[in-house]
């Protein structure tokens, strides 16, 4: 099979994750396309492990692992969220403005808030 | 490296000839990024997960094209079994409108879609002028068997395989005192006063 094919796919989903990241709304979307981003990487990794013959399978471990850690990644994920949500009412990330620059004097409680705002 | 893994191989490769698991692969990679794309654009919140169970399920068929048996196994059981069932309550926790919502992309649309295409248009350039000339020789026995990866994994990946155990009970301990209750002090102290003062 022709490398470009599974790299050229792994590409094409990196950017549509991309551009998921970039243009969605709400936070759970934009944790859909960070798992999308992370797919490609894995179809990169098990591609080129198939093309080089890895005597220790290097690619496929990694990917493997890959997997794992965007398990754990989702979930804290979405406990964040939840929290978010819990103490604001909406889970839209253009609405979590407390970190942004000219926001002006911020109420004594934004240092706190500064983790969940930036998830 | 290049040579090497096109040089024992002397049949003749080109666009023109694919073979039956190219054409395979390709068939899949478009259902693929449709699907992917569709995620990313439907403005019907249930529907972005349920296309992304589509877009999954095509990648571990691409593992199944390319012989990572395993790897493809896994992607079914964790990403499509797990995680898009953990989305999916997630949709479902935050109260997320079953119908059309008008405001699931933000204003910044045109710009990501720039830096969208950039990237793609970009990195595409680089790999196809890279990899122009190298074929994957997926002759012989597979690669990604479960016999193959698990005793490569158990032989020479012991070490990250453990930590990764450790790092995911981590995590699973930090989610679940991350969505405690916040009147509940002990796990998470600080959190509760400033709850009180939002409501």
């Amino acid at each position: 099979m022709h490398l470009i094919y599974p790299a050229g796919l792994a590409v094409l989903l990196f950017s549509t994750g991309v551009y998921g990241v970039l243009a969605r709304r709400n936070a759970i979307l934009v944790l859909m396309s960070v798992e999308l981003m992370l797919n490609a990487v894995n179809l990169n990794l098990v591609a080129f492990d198939v093309w080089l013959r890895d005597t220790l399978h290097a690619g496929q471990a990694l990917t493997l692992f890959t997997i794992a850690i965007a398990a754990a990644e989702i979930g804290i994920g979405l406990a964040i969220v939840l929290a978010v949500y819990r103490n604001r009412g909406t889970s839209d990330i253009d609405k979590l403005r407390d970190t942004a620059e000219g926001s002006g004097p911020d109420d004594p409680a934004a240092p706190a808030q500064k983790a969940e705002a930036a998830a | 490296m290049m040579l090497l893994a096109s040089g024992h191989h002397p049949v003749h490769h080109g666009f023109l000839s694919p073979t039956g698991v190219e054409i395979a692969f390709l068939l899949v990679a478009a259902v693929t990024f449709g699907a992917a794309v569709l995620t990313v654009t439907t403005k019907q919140l249930v529907h972005a997960a349920l296309w992304l169970v589509v877009a999954l399920g095509g990648i571990a068929v691409e593992y199944l094209l390319l012989t990572a048996e395993f790897i493809a196994w896994v992607q079914v059981l964790i990403y499509v079994g797990s995680v898009v069932v953990l989305l999916l309550f997630g949709l479902m926790l935050t109260k997320a409108p079953i119908g059309r919502s008008p405001d699931a992309d933000s204003g910044n649309k045109w710009a990501a879609l720039l830096v969208a295409l950039a990237a793609a248009g970009s990195l595409l350039w680089v790999v196809v002028d890279a990899f122009r000339t190298t074929w994957i020789n997926l002759d012989g026995p597979g690669q990604g068997s479960t016999k193959v990866s698990g005793s490569i994994l158990f032989r020479h990946w012991v070490l990250p395989f453990e930590a990764l155990s450790v790092l995911l009970l981590a995590a699973l301990v930090g989610a679940i005192v991350m969505s405690r209750k916040s009147g509940d002090t002990s796990g998470a102290p600080g959190d509760a006063p400033r709850d009180k003062e939002q409501r």
